[in-house]
């Protein structure tokens, strides 16, 4: 359902050049005119941003949108295209060993070998990072406190549930106290619980941390972000606090408004007595409730008084009003409205109003 | 060198974890106990006949020269099929399993990955080899062979496994699938074997060819005889294919 289609006022100005960095903090990394090709497909395309010291940044676009890919350039798995990566004012390309060091990366399918003990494994992790002997037992306990981990810790990874093997991921990337947290979904495949316990962790690290994590799922970004960085095609589409990114779509909207009206009616008279009323743009129903009403969308222009007019027609075409709300602009709203200009121009419509569910 | 180390470590312990050091360990030492009862047979069979004929032959037998170095020559053909199985799983493993990204993420160079993961298989190797001083054993227990052209041996075979190893080590950073890799290994080592043959044929191509013979730089060593160019030939050999090993793990890091 296409809340906002093809609305180019709805793009946030300047999204796509690039924002000047935030002079206050020093930047721990930076991610400079990054370009990057798989043969000819590119991936990632003249990508620049920063990370202050001590945020938690969310990484934010549908799938194959490049994050993947950014955050390997990021972690020195791969050299780019094109462009630099500094981190802590060190170019990865020439020192790569030591960025290396002070970087802690959970790819996106946790590197865990099956036939290992959960503290060996963690042991062995430490040792690779460069943690001197005697300071490995020390680390990996902390590791395993952090990540709730006591229980599995004389466990056989390969025999542990998805949740905890998120956890071992997570501690394996931590277990060296790195400067910089990269995580590539973090909380993918967790059950509600775990992603709740994952987030308040990753909180929990901001501010003594840097962490950089990618997503496609929206309130995560809001959750546990300072600031997020949207990107689609590869390419920046925004950057700013969650809030702004909102504040930002709100001045675009500004003279209209999106109302949700909960009612029982049959969806034809609701929607007829809805359209009726002026100024009134657009008029969508959902599908049934449980308690068979009927959710609408509706999308007017004018202030706050056309509340009164929506109730005022309903009521007069004899439809029982359940419910008036006015839906603000959702960082959903944001997502959308900046990645979906593809899907829109193809005529297929908001294809990725999918992927931001799961 | 600790980077190496901790890798290689990591290596074994897995290796001892799975079933497959065990599977290989038991087949070598079935095989090569076949061949042992069967040379051995054939040795005593050879001294009795000796014996009966009261040295009038003109013959003598030589516990180095009529056993063990025809044992050396037949432990370098199981080495050279058994091997393919040790190296193939070293880096496809990584690669499909996905832990080939927090290897290249690490603080340390595609060259220690590459040289821990070397040692690993080559130690693993050291230890299947060891399984045959059992045999060798009992020879010292019944005769007085000499030491020194036996240390020979066990040096050269060393030698050849490594530079085996190292080049299943290469087509294993080729592919995720390490049956792929062991095939592939399997095939150059078969066509590395081969060449000795067509070798014998003569001529410039033919010196070539028997130049490249992994197995006929190891006769000296089983007679005995170390020389510089069978040195040379095989510490060249493993440093090649390392080399190659590690350029390949390096190109990964394009491919992604």
């Amino acid at each position: 359902m296409p809340r906002h289609p093809g609305d180019q006022s709805l793009r946030v100005p300047n999204a796509t050049e690039s924002p000047p960095l935030e002079t206050a903090v020093e930047p721990l990394v930076l991610v400079d005119r990054v370009s990057k090709r798989y043969g000819k497909t590119r991936a990632v395309a003249d990508l620049t941003f920063g990370v202050a010291k001590g945020e938690v940044l969310g990484f934010l676009g549908p799938n194959g949108a490049g994050k993947t890919t950014t955050m390997r350039v990021i972690t020195g798995f791969m050299p780019p295209s094109e462009g630099r990566v500094l981190v802590g004012g060190l170019d990865i390309a020439e020192s790569p060993l030591e960025v290396r060091r002070r970087i802690g990366y959970l790819p996106e399918n946790p590197p865990l070998y099956p036939e290992m003990e959960v503290t060996a494994f963690l042991e062995f992790a430490a040792r690779l990072r460069g943690v001197p002997k005697g300071r490995v037992q020390p680390a990996v306990a902390r590791a395993i406190e952090r990540c709730a981990l006591g229980e599995a810790r004389e466990h056989i990874i390969g025999k542990l549930s998805r949740g905890y093997r998120q956890r071992v991921g997570l501690a394996q990337a931590l277990v060296h106290e790195p400067e910089l947290l990269v995580l590539d979904e973090p909380t993918a495949g967790l059950d509600p619980k775990q992603i709740h316990e994952t987030r308040k962790l990753i909180r929990t690290l901001a501010g003594e941390r840097t962490v950089v994590l990618s997503t496609h799922i929206l309130p995560e970004v809001a959750v546990t972000c300072d600031r997020v960085v949207i990107i689609a095609g590869g390419r920046l589409r925004a950057e700013d606090t969650p809030e702004g990114l909102v504040a930002r779509l709100g001045a675009a909207q500004r003279g209209r408004g999106t109302w949700e009206i909960e009612t029982a009616a049959p969806a034809d008279a609701a929607e007829a007595a809805l359209r009726a009323v002026p100024g009134v743009a657009r008029v969508e129903a959902g599908p049934e409730t449980a308690e068979r009403t009927l959710v609408l969308q509706v999308e007017a222009a004018g202030d706050r008084s056309v509340a009164t007019d929506l109730a005022r027609a309903l009521l007069e075409a004899g439809c029982p009003l359940y419910g008036l709300r006015r839906g603000g602009a959702s960082l959903e709203d944001v997502f959308l409205a900046l990645t979906t200009k593809e899907a829109e121009a193809n005529g297929t419509g908001t294809s990725g109003a999918s992927e931001q569910d799961s | 060198m600790r980077n190496a180390l901790t890798i290689a470590r990591r290596e074994i312990g897995a290796a001892l974890a799975s079933p497959v050091a065990y599977v290989l360990f038991g087949a070598f030492a079935f095989l090569y106990g076949y061949f042992f009862a069967d040379y051995l047979q054939s040795f005593v069979e050879a001294g009795m006949r000796m014996s009966q004929m009261g040295g009038f032959s003109g013959g003598t037998l030589n516990v180095n020269a009529d056993l063990i170095r025809w044992l050396m020559a037949s432990t370098a053909i199981l080495v050279l099929f058994l091997l393919p199985l040790l190296s193939m799983r070293t880096v496809s493993e990584e690669i499909r399993s996905g832990t080939m990204e927090l290897l290249l993420t690490a603080p340390i160079t595609d060259g220690q990955i590459v040289i821990g993961k070397f040692l690993a298989a080559f130690a693993l190797y050291g230890g299947m080899l060891a399984l045959t001083g059992l045999h060798v054993g009992v020879l010292f227990w019944f005769s007085r062979p000499e030491i020194a052209p036996v240390l020979a041996a066990y040096l050269g075979l060393l030698l050849l496994g490594g530079g085996l190893l190292a080049l299943g080590l290469f087509f294993s950073s080729l592919t995720r699938n390490q049956i792929v890799a062991g095939l592939l290994t399997f095939g150059a080592v078969l066509v590395l074997w081969l060449v000795e043959f067509a070798g014998a044929r003569g001529g410039e191509l033919g010196r070539l060819l028997s130049y490249l013979s992994v197995t006929g730089h190891l006769e000296g060593f089983a007679r005995g005889v170390i020389t510089t160019r069978d040195l040379v030939f095989y510490l060249s050999f493993a440093a090649f294919w390392l080399f190659l090993a590690r350029e390949s793990v390096r190109s990964r890091r394009w491919r992604g």
